[in-house]
């Protein structure tokens, strides 16, 4: 078996060590940056429903401050993001380079589409069910949780693996230029060695990766989907 | 009881506001089933949505028992909705929990112990009759089912008004009919006021004791069901009865010239209309005896409204021309409105 991965990949067999640390370096950088920008993103695509023109918390002043946030961040391509967010980046992390570095900027290249994501699942929930919830005497608080929140998980858990894939991606691309992870693997190892199996083996786990992303969000979807 | 005092809503600014409500008064006593009534946009859901203040009017005061319910703060207002049940047309369930997590869903909060919740899901499910249905999720019900479940989580923290918006008016004629009976049931049992919004005719019949006629953001007609059925005064009003009894298709009829308006000459074509109370008595053969005349009853609808009846016949009338007229001033008299559709004796070439 081993002989064979050897013959098959020789050199990440060689890298076996570099790559596994790799691995972890893409998973802390998805995990971190995930949880993160999931809080904000809830936070924010909450705040954009219930502060939209007819929602339960209208608010013309921060909705549209929101909005225009989420739409210029979005504007901005990943890559220039990352060298724009530099400084901040070295303020609030220390540093700018390694798993710790590349959090910052991808929490500032996730939110907002996660914001957006979870802004159009919350919209999903019908119109009725807030006004069910309003005759039955219940705050806007508590209509966020228990019945925005509560009935779209489906929905949420939907929005929430798209947007894990897209950071997945943007790992990459942070790894690429200094920040670690299979990103970095590939172009160290692989591109500026010219081995190319180890690009290969990178392409492998991602998309072993992202499948198990997809995977998880489709039984939060069954389970909550009658 | 519900007082209802010049209430206004407006939506929209200058030019193109619309008076959803205009000046509304109405006052819902205790324990009654009051319908409103109007075509689609006359008002009516933005009229019941400002007595739980859902609408906020622009101006006029809703009062619930004395208590000014535009005049309470955010929290003493929402502890007055809990006491204030409401349904809807397409029933808003919440879709990912189960019939009882959805009847149990306003309880929260209630200072109930867990048992006691269980206990008074199970109380309300039994109310409503769906007792085997308490795990399934709302997409697995039916729409009468799904209302039934709407009833019992209205019903949760025991209110004494229950606000019905077009409640059945996603249901078919046989559901409709058995969700008027439970509301009808749970008026009588829990003695809850209801009021009742609906754009047909045969439902505020079957269960409503008062009734207000609604166009275009004013109540136009208001009074006990009977009356207005009776003698309604406004035409918006008569084509809502209209819309339940066929004694208005002979017009129809005639003016397509079916055989059925055929008269030979002398005949009349009549409209009997019952509309006071305790018309029991068979006239129609009484004034045949008595004035000799004969009186071919092309249909008839006469129904049971509150205990009396309500309704007429068609029929066509023919005699000699001095007994036709006595016959129907005999039915004037008893108080049965009478209406000559068509008269046979103008084209009567010995009259002319
Ligand atoms: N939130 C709203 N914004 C603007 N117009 C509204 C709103 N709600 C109701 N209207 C208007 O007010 C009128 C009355 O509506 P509604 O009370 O829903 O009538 P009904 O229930 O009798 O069909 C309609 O012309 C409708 O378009
Ligand atoms: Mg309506």
């Amino acid at each position: 078996m081993e002989e064979f991965l050897i013959r098959l990949m020789p050199n990440a067999m060689k890298d076996l060590n570099i790559l596994g640390k790799s691995i972890i370096e893409t998973l802390q950088m998805t995990a971190w940056a995930g949880i993160i920008s999931f809080v904000l993103g809830m936070v924010f695509g909450t705040a954009l429903v219930v502060t939209r023109p007819g929602g339960i918390m209208q608010n013309r002043v921060i909705y549209q401050i929101l909005d225009k946030i989420i739409n210029i961040l979005r504007s901005i391509p990943f890559i220039i993001l990352l060298f724009c967010l530099l400084p901040l980046t070295r303020l609030i992390s220390g540093t700018a380079i390694g798993v710790r570095g590349a959090i910052v900027p991808l929490v500032f290249g996730t939110t907002p589409f996660f914001s957006r994501q979870i802004e159009a699942a919350l919209s999903g929930v019908d119109e009725g069910l807030i006004e069910a919830a309003q005759s039955m005497g219940n705050s806007s608080w508590e209509i966020v949780f228990r019945i925005y929140w509560r009935e779209s998980i489906a929905a949420i858990a939907r929005g929430t693996s798209i947007t894990l894939i897209n950071l997945v991606g943007l790992t990459a691309m942070a790894g690429a230029v200094g920040a670690g992870g299979l990103g970095n693997f590939a172009y160290i190892y692989g591109q500026q060695r010219n081995h190319m199996d180890d690009i290969y083996v990178t392409v492998v786990i991602l998309v072993v990766l992202v499948m198990l992303i997809q995977l998880a969000g489709n039984l939060i979807v069954k389970h909550n989907t009658h | 009881m519900i007082e209802l005092k010049h209430l206004c809503r407006d939506f929209g600014e200058g030019k193109l506001t619309i008076h959803a409500v205009n000046d509304v008064s109405l006052t819902i006593e205790s324990g009654d089933v009051f319908g409103v009534i109007g075509f689609s946009g006359a008002g009516k859901s933005t009229l019941v949505r400002c007595i739980n203040l859902l609408e906020r009017p622009d101006s006029g005061t809703v009062l619930i028992d004395d208590v000014e319910m535009t005049a309470l703060k955010s929290g003493e207002l929402r502890e007055a909705r809990k006491k204030i049940g409401m349904i809807f047309q397409h029933f808003n369930l919440m879709p990912s929990r189960t019939v009882a997590e959805n009847i149990a869903y306003p309880l929260k909060g209630s200072g109930l112990s867990r048992q006691e919740r269980d206990e008074k899901v199970r109380e309300l499910l039994k109310l409503v009759e769906l007792e085997e249905k308490e795990k399934a999720y709302p997409s697995q019900l039916s729409g009468g089912q799904k209302q039934r479940v709407a009833i019992a989580r209205a019903l949760a923290n025991d209110p004494k008004v229950l606000l019905c918006d077009e409640a059945t008016s996603a249901l078919d004629p046989q559901t409709t009919k058995q969700i008027l009976k439970l509301l009808k049931t749970l008026n009588e049992k829990l003695g809850i006021t209801i009021v009742l919004i609906t754009h047909e005719m045969a439902v505020v019949k079957e269960i409503c004791s008062h009734v207000a006629v609604m166009d275009h953001g004013s109540v136009v007609e208001q009074g006990d069901v009977y009356s207005v059925f009776a003698n309604p005064k406004m035409q918006i009003t008569r084509n809502f009865i209209r819309t339940t009894s066929n004694l208005h298709k002979m017009e129809e009829l005639i003016e397509e010239g079916a055989r059925i308006a055929d008269l030979q000459p002398g005949e009349l074509i009549i409209r009997l209309s019952y509309v006071e109370r305790n018309v029991a008595e068979a006239v129609i053969s009484q004034v045949s005896r008595r004035y000799n005349v004969d009186i071919n009853i092309l249909f008839a609808n006469v129904e049971i409204l509150q205990g009396s009846q309500l309704g007429g016949t068609v029929a066509i009338i023919s005699g000699e021309r001095a007994d036709v007229t006595k016959a129907i001033e005999y039915f004037i008299e008893k108080n049965v409105e009478v209406e000559v559709l068509k008269d046979g004796r103008v084209s009567d070439p010995a009259d002319a």
